[in-house]
């Protein structure tokens, strides 16, 4: 079992017609992950072919979800249009939306969250890589071919930083690898993929990456030591960022003296999870934590 | 993006928010001008900085004459306030202040909706007030999807406890910076004081105003908000160039593919750097972004080898979209271009999409300049040694001496705990 997703669910690329949804869409396809339709308002009827299937594309959700039975939804459109086409998959009835556009406005993202949280639809991002179980299903944008399949399961607020944490575990393998994006407002959390993690027989060793703004990490800190026994290593990246500068992510800030990387840091540890200097030193704790199981 | 608060007092006057007639000047001429435009009458001269108790350190002078606000604007154009330089005063009528409440709505980030805040003792900063007298702050969660509308305006005056008389003003008021918080995609409004005035009005007094950069594309009257004056030049020349760039004060130079990997590798360089004389550190953060081309990785090596407190550069590349062939391209590309002002190492390290292919472009290419590293913590290492050498004894003596007692190297990184 993978959190979230597995081989049999079928998927819908909002935005496939665009060249990152065409680009992303063929990635998924030669993944194996069952898209079955596209959406993009005004080009209904039309198709994209990917590895010779033809793949319909319509005009909205609901149309697309009524001939195919899709329950997740994937969007790659462009930020000015991201509110309404997340809202069209809401009201559709999807049960996952893995939003990857990045440049989202706040406000539309805490009005559609909201949406969503009042339909229990689970949303994962804005600004997000999505989310993998190597060589099962593969929803989004990361490389399918950098880890195998596993035993640790990874959350991360920030993308190439999951490629990274994958690339120097990928001998052990991953049961799944959640990117939920580095926006000021973002669907799923921290928390909710540790308590997935914690609920997942197949995940033994839990990887958690956070970076500078907010206070996601801390609260996550204080959730392991209450509800999570499994082993949680982590890593945060942003000692170096300045007060008041955004580092690349909009919600990667230091606000004065809230959000700094020393605050999550000491959160993290005050409840018993190991944080690494480096990516790779983080990756070697994991090893260890590991190990330790297997003994 | 934070604005000023002559610019707060513009938004919330063209969302009819009430607030006093002000002037921007930027010399004390201007300032003998605009006082005399607001009727030669009293005036207040205030220092337009984006940093709290400008009051305290001068930035605020009563004038009673376009002669006295002229000098007063003599006196805190160039003042230093707790690190920014005053550039610009707005020159602002003067109100008879009965009493001073507090109200802000900002993006509450924990919680994923808004929060307003209110108060009857306003004046004082929030931070104190919450931490003194937590009580009488009240706080009023808003859902996103509604926004803060009359009635909830309503919900927050009956609970922060207003004066019958003043109810309904300040509901109209309160709405108002409701729509404006949203319509002009703010994440904060904070108006501190807004103030009741001897003949019974309401008025925005200060206000501190942020904006989402994500929603510019939607606000081109945002355009002329942006104070470049501020900006380092190079920051300015890597947003011209679409360039995601912040100028740090170290000595190497990192561009890298995507936020949390630039960031983690500015933190790995002063970890690196922690045990090596001089301590050096990163001296930019540069996100050269998903599916970088050549052109890109071009511009942003020409950037950062034209600051020149660099010494070394560190190019740090996980292909997941990025191809490392197209950063290897982007790299000669860039020698190329450069030619003989090229004169500063670059260690790489290449990993994840076409590494095989990018590592063999460069081993090909054998640049004096370009060092391949096999891993980001050998990489770092190897840039920081270099970096610490460049600074030669000298350079160790200068930093010891700046940052004597200031700062333990591990501090950055709380590296050796």
């Amino acid at each position: 079992m993978a959190i979230w997703l597995d081989h049999r669910s079928k998927v819908i690329v909002q935005g496939m017609t665009g060249s990152e949804g065409r680009k992303h869409t063929q990635r998924m396809v030669m993944f194996g992950t069952r898209v079955v339709a596209g959406v993009t308002p005004g080009k209904g009827g039309s198709s994209v072919t990917f590895e010779e299937d033809p793949i319909p594309v319509f005009n909205t959700v609901r149309e697309a979800r009524h001939a195919t039975g899709a329950t997740v939804s994937v969007i790659f459109v462009p930020a000015p249009s991201t509110k309404s086409a997340v809202m069209d998959a809401i009201e559709a009835g999807v049960e996952l939306i893995v939003c990857i556009t990045e440049g989202v406005p706040v406000r539309d993202t805490a009005e559609f969250y909201a949406a969503a949280a009042a339909k229990g639809v689970r949303l994962i991002g804005p600004n997000c890589p999505g989310l993998i179980s190597p060589g099962r299903s593969n929803v989004g944008i990361i490389p399918p071919n950098i880890a195998r399949a596993g035993h640790i399961g990874l959350v991360s607020k920030s993308g190439t930083l999951t490629y990274q944490m994958m690339y120097e575990l990928g001998d052990l393998g991953f049961s799944t690898c959640v990117g939920i994006g580095g926006d000021p407002v973002i669907g799923t959390t921290h928390i909710d993929c540790l308590q997935a993690f914690q609920d997942d027989p197949e995940t033994d060793v839990i990887v958690m990456i956070g970076e500078i703004g907010g206070d996601a990490e801390e609260r996550a800190a204080a959730y392991i030591s209450e509800h999570v026994t499994k082993p949680v290593v982590g890593y945060i990246a942003g000692f170096s960022a300045p007060e008041g500068k955004t580092m690349g992510h909009a919600g990667a800030i230091v606000s004065g003296s809230a959000g700094t990387a020393q605050a999550k840091k000491r959160a993290l540890e005050a409840n018993g999870v190991r944080v690494g200097h480096t990516p790779s030193e983080t990756a070697d704790m994991v090893r260890e934590a590991m190990r330790a199981l297997r003994r | 993006m934070d604005l000023y608060e002559y610019q707060a007092r513009d938004l919330f006057e063209s969302h009819g928010v009430p607030v006093l007639r002000g002037l921007l000047a930027r010399t004390p001429e201007e300032a003998h001008a605009a006082a005399s435009a607001l009727g030669g009458g009293t005036v207040v001269v205030k220092a337009q900085v984006k940093v709290g108790g400008r009051g305290k350190a001068g930035g605020v002078k009563l004038a009673r004459s376009p002669e006295e606000a002229e000098a007063r604007a003599r006196e805190i154009l160039g003042l230093d306030i707790k690190g920014h330089i005053v550039h610009s005063v707005m020159v602002a009528e003067g109100a008879d202040i009965a009493e001073e409440y507090y109200f802000s709505v900002l993006l509450d980030r924990a919680h994923r909706n808004y929060l307003a805040m209110c108060s009857l003792e306003g004046g004082m900063d929030i931070e104190t007030l919450a931490e003194e007298k937590p009580e009488a702050l009240i706080k009023v969660p808003i859902d996103p999807r509604s926004g803060l509308d009359a009635a909830k305006a309503d919900e927050i005056v009956s609970l922060t406890g207003f004066a019958e008389a003043d109810r309904d003003e300040i509901v109209r008021v309160i709405t108002l910076l409701g729509k404006a918080y949203a319509e002009s995609d703010a994440t904060l409004v904070e108006v501190n004081p807004l103030v009741k005035t001897g003949d019974g009005r309401i008025l925005a007094l200060d206000g501190k105003v942020s904006l989402d950069e994500n929603a510019a594309f939607r606000h081109p009257e945002w355009a002329h908000l942006r104070d470049e004056s501020l900006d380092d030049p190079l920051e300015i020349r890597a947003r011209e160039r679409n360039l995601n760039y912040v100028k740090l004060d170290g000595q190497v130079g990192v561009i890298g593919n995507g936020a949390g990997l630039v960031m983690s590798t500015l933190d790995v360089v002063a970890y690196a750097g922690r045990r090596l004389p001089g301590h050096p550190k990163a001296a930019n953060f540069l996100d050269i972004g998903g599916g970088a081309n050549a052109q890109v990785m071009a511009d942003g090596l020409d950037i950062i080898l034209s600051d020149p407190q660099v010494t070394v550069v560190f190019v740090n590349v996980f292909g997941g979209i990025t191809a490392c062939s197209e950063v290897a391209k982007g790299i000669r590309e860039a020698l190329k271009q450069l030619g003989n002002r090229a004169t500063k190492p670059i260690v790489v390290r290449l990993d994840g999409s076409a590494v095989t292919v990018g590592r063999a472009m460069l081993e090909e290419y054998a640049h004096p300049l370009v060092t391949m590293v096999d891993t980001m913590d050998g990489a770092a290492t190897k840039a920081a040694e270099l970096a610490s050498a460049a600074m030669g004894p000298e350079g160790h003596a200068l930093h010891d001496r700046l940052h004597h007692g200031e700062q333990a190297p591990d501090a950055a990184c709380e590296g050796a705990n």
